[in-house]
Order: structure tokens, then C-alpha cells, then sequence
């Protein structure tokens, strides 16, 4: 006689350890194994879109940090490079090279949280207080700029809330220095360990064509396979001027796209993250922040659509314009919740714990995924 | 003999019982689990750069207490349509399965709670006793979380009971004796004849034994880091998966039960190793009791020599916690059945055939 059997229905979160936030997923599961997976969102929904059409341009950056909580210069960067672009306003160049070491530094420390939490899923805990050391660093340096340590308004149309402290130069050297190494002892006792390498290869692989036509972009896209960078491919900023490679995803222990590339190309970001941030120390020219910013910002009316490269993925702001001191419309492009779309996807006939690992993988932040 | 002495002196022989058994409680695991949750929040401290609790007392050396007294303040939660006996119960039947091994654990040559002459086997059949508590626990929660924890730990502490059983039969192979009093006796108080060492017999089989005790000892680490759900093997209570496992719906003194439970089960498997393998509570350098000819001395040499050897394992187990991550639950399982076992057996056969020759 065959016994019943039924397939249980777990609802993982919105409190749950793992989730990395609000994030409710609904998991079908036949024994350990994964049948379906369901994202629910919106636990932490701010209507952000419908708030900025009641702020004027400027006011909407301190909103835009609150999209990724944890890269908000990359965030201000992508929003204030579409109001330039709309407005067609010439950044000096100083300006422009404080945002790109301002962006990169947060890209290391989104990366590190990114990093150590990914440890922390898959059960080693001593990482995740290593990542958050360095990242302590780089926030100080955030909170010696412009006093804020996570949500900075510091990037403002046209310049910049504040010049460079007179030490920032000389501190951000020493942590880049001193950075390095910390990168390779992270990989001794992380990406390269027996056990951490059993739980990520091969687990939750990604293919090229899915990731495409998911839309998937950032470090996972380039786990997949594909070099594309808007740095690169897209230059905004002056990120045109700096040497860097593109990272991506060779299948080193496993297969191209599983969670062991996804992880490993954030490593290798890291350290691309550190070459920018030195050249661009070594060319940084002196100047005014403040002469470009606009007395008032009042683009005319048309649209734009401008992205920038995140630590998460393609940020992209379409903003229309009606001639008045409000956008009419700002649209964003989350790249969290796109990639969080693919989870159903690649975690079909994995384990329970697979699909920690596989979600840790994707990296999101619940903040940009709900707005 | 502490029962008889007792007995003697109260006349009565149930309440002389009762105390007995509730010496090892007052005396070794309430201060051991003191100082051991001490030492884990210290030791993950310093390996990851903190400094740890240090607000209660000197460093925080009364943290401990602090949270003992929060969790007997705690409300008890029951949660709706638990089963309640069962729920009741089980962090009893895990806490009794730890605690009954330590009865059989030799601290000293004097001290022991009885001398059982099948105590190494006793040890292991009670500790195995953990696995029904931690089912009735996961079962009776009504929690998903609790259900895939407890099944995932039944299947693990019996899967990993196989290879800490085999390589035990190798030890009782060589010295012909199940009793750890008499175990112990037989390493002598020099550590190159401890069993890990091939054991105090002289002659070119105790040194041929020597690789084959190291992977025997090897093996039965890691099975009973298994048995006592430690990193890398905490998938039982796999916080980022399983939020808290099998004791997800626990809270208070319920919930502190199992966490006594855990703490005493790792010391009780480490006493087990450090008994079987490194001598008990034989010094590795003879006693200073002998050498300036005073005999009370030598009971107190061998506490301390046993607390030092359980404690290093301890120390290992937390070390060992807080560097590696988790296993996946089928390759924990492939760990067992496909590496451990097939070793522990070949173990096992080659040891058997040197004793025979």
C-alpha cells in the first residue's frame, strides 16, 4: 500500500533570519526538496515613485538613499546624473572624480555586507564580523565627508553637499593599502574552503540566455558569463579614464553561474573597486565643488533615462519633466527586484538549504526590491 | 562510596540517593555549563575581533548568571495547538539523555557516579537517547521549522552513531574492557602509553596500531561533533534555514533545558574521547602526588588532568564553530555513509587482525 504523501507549504519569512529583510517566500517543498518558490514583496513599500512627484528635484535625493540603504552614493550618483543629463549641466571634474571614489567605497562596503551575509547563510559566522571591520572603515570615511554614515545626501545636482576633508586623501590610501590583504585572507578562510565551496558549486546555476532574458544585470550577470559593465560599456562619470577589468563568472569550482561565481565575482569587484579608487586619488584635481550647482533646479520639459552601474545591478531613473520645479514622473529601475525575479527559476529541484544559498547569492536589499 | 558514605551517615538510603544523583548537577555540569557559555561567547570574541561580554562583573565573568536569571524570568510560551505533553516533555528527555552520561564519566580514580562495567557502552546508548526528546520536541511544536529540524537531526545523531560505535569496538578490541575506570587505569599515568599512542603494550604492534588510532580518533571526533549538532554539523538547528530548529517554539527555561543539554553533550563526548584515547584522568607526566609521597594529592592531579583534556575538546568544538560554515544535510549525510563508516570498518578489520597476531 503506498502512504499518502502531501507537499508542504512553507511560508519563509517576512521574519525569518534569512530572508535579508521583509522578503516572505512562499516554498513548496516535498520533503527538503524545493517544488516552487514564490517571492511576496511590498512588506517594506514607501511609494517612493508617487512621493517624488511631490518633492522638487533636489529633495528627492535623500529619498533616493532609502532605495539600497547600503549603497546610497551609488544611488545619488544615478539619480543626479539623469537631472544633469536632463538639465545639461557641466560637473567640474573634481566633482566628478569625490563621486567616483565616493561610489566605489560603497560599492566595497555593499559588497562586504553582501559577502559576509552570504557567509552568514551558509552558517560561518566569524566572516560576516571581518566584512563589517573594513566596512566600519569606509563608513568612518563617509562620516568624516559629509557627518552621514549610511544615508549621505552628499552627491547633489550640479556638485557636492560638501569639499573633501583635508585628511580624507591620506586615510583612504592607508585603508586601500591595508585593504588588500584583508581580501585575501577572506578568501583563505572563505571562498576557498572545502565546505563553502561543497554548499555554492553547482548549486542554483544561472545560465547566460535565462539571466538575459530575466534581465538580469550586475555581478550576477557577469557570473553568467558576460562582460557588461556600464563602467565599461556605458562610461558615466569619469569612469572612462580609469584601468579596470570586468570580472566574470569562469566556473573555477563548479559550473559558469552557480553561487560560487556570483560570490567569487564580487571578490574580484572588490579589488577592481580598490585599482579606481587609487587612480583615481592619484589624478584627482583641485577645484570648487560647489560653482556648477544650480541656483534653481527647473529642467526643461522632456524625458531622460540614465543607469549607472550598482553594486546590485543596473540603477536606471527615468524621469519625465514638465517644466516645473517637480518631477512630473520618476520611474525607477530596480536592479534588486529584477534579479530577485529569477529565484523561481534556478531553484526548482534544490534543497531548502540551496535556496538560502541560492538567495544569499542574489544579493538583494529589500529596500530597493519594495521602494 | 560517596552513597554509602552518605547513607551511613543520614540512615536513610532514598534521600542519600537522591542527593547523589544530584551531585554531578551541583558540582560538575551547572558550573561546567557556567563557564563554558562564558568561554564560547569569549572565544567567538577574540576570533572575530570583539571583546565580548564585558559589562557584568570583571570581563563579564557574571554574564552567565545575568542570563540565567533572565531566562527563568521569562515567560513560559506555549503556543497554540502544540501538543502539550509531549511539548512538556521533551526538553526533560534531551536534558535526562546528557545527564545521564555523565553517572559513567570517570573525573577521577575516586569520583565517579558508578563504576558500570559496560560504561562505554552506556554512554553512548543514553546519549543516543537525545534523538526521542528532539523529536517529541520538533513533532509537538506544530512549527514547520521545528519538524524539518527534528528530522533532520533524528537522521543525523542515528546515521553518526554507526562510525563513534565502530571506532569504540576497535578500543574495546585492544584492551578487552568497557569499563572507563579500568580504560583508564590501563593508559597509565605516562602519555605514551595512551591508546592513541597504541596503547601501553610494548612491541612493534603498538606502533603499527599508532596511524590507525589516529584515524580512529579522527573519525570518532567528528562523529560526535555530529552527535552534539555542532558546526559543521548544526544543520538540526541551521539558524539561517531553520530559524532555531527543533527549540524554534521554546522560550524560558524550556528552551534554556535544551541549551544545557547541548552544552553538557559536548562535554560529555569530549570526556568520552578524552577517556577512550588520551589516557582519562591519567597525567601525561605521572603524578606529583607520587613523586612527594602525598596520596591526596593524586585525585585532584587527575581532576585537573581530566578537566583540561574535556575542556581542550571543548575548546576545539567552539573554535572549530565559529571558523566553518555548514554542511548541506545530503552531504552530511554522504560525509557519514560514504567516508566514515567505510574507514571506521577498514579501521576496525586492521586492528582486529594486529591484536589477533
Amino acid at each position: 500500500m503506498a502512504l499518502k504523501t502531501e507537499e508542504m507549504v512553507l511560508n519563509m519569512g517576512p521574519q525569518h533570519p534569512s530572508t535579508h529583510g521583509v522578503l516572505r517566500l512562499q516554498v513548496e517543498l516535498d520533503g527538503e526538496l524545493v517544488i516552487g518558490v514564490r517571492p511576496y514583496v511590498g512588506y517594506l513599500h514607501r511609494c517612493f515613485e508617487k512621493h517624488a512627484e511631490a518633492m522638487t528635484y533636489p529633495q528627492v535625493i535623500p529619498y533616493v538613499d532609502r532605495l539600497d540603504y547600503l549603497t546610497a552614493m551609488n544611488n545619488e550618483l544615478s539619480y543626479v546624473n539623469a537631472c544633469e543629463k536632463l538639465m545639461g549641466i557641466e560637473v567640474p571634474e573634481r566633482v566628478q572624480y569625490i563621486r567616483v571614489i565616493m561610489a566605489e567605497l560603497n560599492r566595497i562596503a555593499s559588497h562586504l555586507i553582501a559577502l559576509g551575509t552570504y557567509g552568514l547563510d551558509i552558517g560561518a559566522f566569524t566572516p560576516f564580523l571581518y566584512c563589517f571591520i573594513d566596512r566600519e572603515r569606509i563608513l568612518s570615511l563617509f562620516e568624516m565627508t559629509c557627518g552621514a554614515r549610511m544615508l549621505y545626501n552628499y552627491i547633489w545636482i550640479g556638485g557636492l553637499s560638501h569639499d573633501l576633508h583635508p585628511d580624507f586623501v591620506r586615510l583612504t590610501r592607508e585603508f586601500t593599502q591595508q585593504f588588500r590583504p584583508h581580501i585575501v585572507s577572506l578568501n583563505n578562510l572563505l571562498s576557498y574552503n572545502k565546505i563553502f565551496i561543497e554548499r555554492t558549486a553547482n548549486v542554483g546555476v544561472l545560465p547566460l540566455d535565462v539571466a538575459v532574458n530575466y534581465g538580469i544585470t550586475g555581478p550576477m550577470l557577469r557570473a553568467s558569463g558576460m562582460e557588461w559593465d556600464l563602467r565599461k560599456n556605458e562610461p558615466y562619470a569619469v569612469y572612462d579614464r580609469f584601468d579596470f577589468d570586468i570580472p566574470v563568472g569562469k566556473g573555477t569550482v563548479g559550473t559558469v553561474g552557480d553561487c560560487w561565481d556570483r560570490y567569487f565575482v564580487r571578490v574580484l569587484e572588490m579589488e577592481q573597486s580598490v585599482n579606481i579608487i587609487e587612480q583615481a586619488l592619484n589624478q584627482l584635481p583641485e577645484g570648487d565643488v560647489f560653482s556648477a550647482i544650480p541656483k534653481r533646479v527647473k529642467p526643461p520639459e522632456g524625458t531622460i533615462y540614465a543607469r549607472t552601474e550598482n553594486p546590485k545591478g543596473e540603477l536606471g531613473f527615468f524621469i519625465v519633466s514638465n517644466g516645473s520645479v517637480n518631477p512630473y514622473r520618476v520611474k525607477v529601475r530596480p536592479p534588486s527586484f529584477i534579479n530577485l525575479a529569477v529565484i523561481d527559476a534556478i531553484s526548482k529541484g534544490c534543497l531548502v538549504a540551496d535556496l538560502i544559498a541560492i538567495l544569499g547569492s542574489i544579493d538583494i536589499v529589500l529596500g530597493e526590491v519594495d521602494r | 562510596m560517596i552513597f554509602d558514605t552518605l547513607s551511613s551517615f543520614l540512615g536513610n538510603e532514598i534521600i542519600a540517593g537522591i542527593i547523589v544523583a544530584c551531585l554531578p548537577l551541583f558540582l560538575v555540569i551547572l558550573p561546567y555549563a557556567i563557564a563554558a557559555v562564558l568561554a564560547e561567547r569569549k572565544v567567538s570574541a577574540y576570533m572575530q575581533d570583539r571583546i565580548g561580554p564585558n559589562r557584568t562583573g570583571f570581563h563579564g565573568v557574571l554574564q552567565p548568571v545575568a542570563d540565567v536569571v533572565k531566562l527563568m524570568l521569562k515567560e513560559d510560551i506555549v503556543a497554540s495547538n502544540v501538543d502539550k505533553p509531549l511539548f512538556n516533555i521533551a526538553p526533560l528527555l534531551v536534558f535526562t539523555g546528557s545527564y545521564a552520561a555523565f553517572a559513567a564519566i570517570p573525573f577521577t580514580s575516586i569520583f565517579i557516579g558508578t563504576k558500570l562495567d559496560l560504561g562505554l557502552i552506556y554512554i553512548l546508548a543514553v546519549s543516543s537517547f537525545v534523538v526521542a526528546g528532539i523529536l517529541m520536541g520538533g513533532w509537538s511544536s506544530n512549527n514547520k521549522y521545528s519538524l524539518i529540524g527534528a528530522m533532520r537531526s533524528a537522521a543525523q545523531i542515528i546515521s553518526y552513531e554507526i562510525p563513534t560505535f565502530l571506532v569504540v569496538v576497535t578500543i574495546i578490541i585492544i584492551t578487552g574492557t568497557t569499563n572507563l575506570t579500568v580504560l583508564s587505569d590501563y593508559q597509565t599515568s605516562y602519555f605514551w602509553n595512551w591508546m592513541i599512542l597504541g596503547g601501553p603494550s610494548l612491541g612493534v604492534v603498538k606502533f603499527l596500531l599508532i596511524p590507525f588510532m589516529i584515524v580512529g580518533f579522527v573519525i570518532i571526533y567528528i562523529s560526535t561533533l555530529a552527535e552534539v549538532n555542532r558546526v559543521p554539523f548544526d544543520i538540526p538547528e541551521a539558524e539561517s534555514e531553520l530559524v532555531a530548529g527543533f527549540h524554534t517554539e521554546y522560550s524560558g527555561m524550556k528552551f534554556a533545558m535544551f541549551f544545557l543539554a547541548e552544552y553538557a553533550n559536548m562535554f560529555a563526548v569530549s570526556a568520552l574521547i578524552a577517556t577512550v584515547f588520551f589516557g582519562g584522568y591519567q597525567s601525561p607526566f605521572g603524578y606529583l602526588g607520587n613523586l612527594m609521597g602525598i596520596k591526596w594529592l593524586i585525585p585532584l592531579e587527575q581532576l585537573f588532568w581530566f578537566s583540561v583534556k574535556g575542556l581542550f575538546f571543548v575548546f576545539v568544538q567552539m573554535w572549530l564553530r565559529w571558523t566553518l560554515p555548514r554542511l548541506r544535510v545530503d552531504q552530511l549525510m554522504t560525509v557519514c555513509w560514504k567516508y566514515l563508516i567505510p574507514f571506521a570498518f577498514v579501521n576496525l578489520l586492521i586492528v582486529g587482525l594486529l591484536v589477533v597476531l
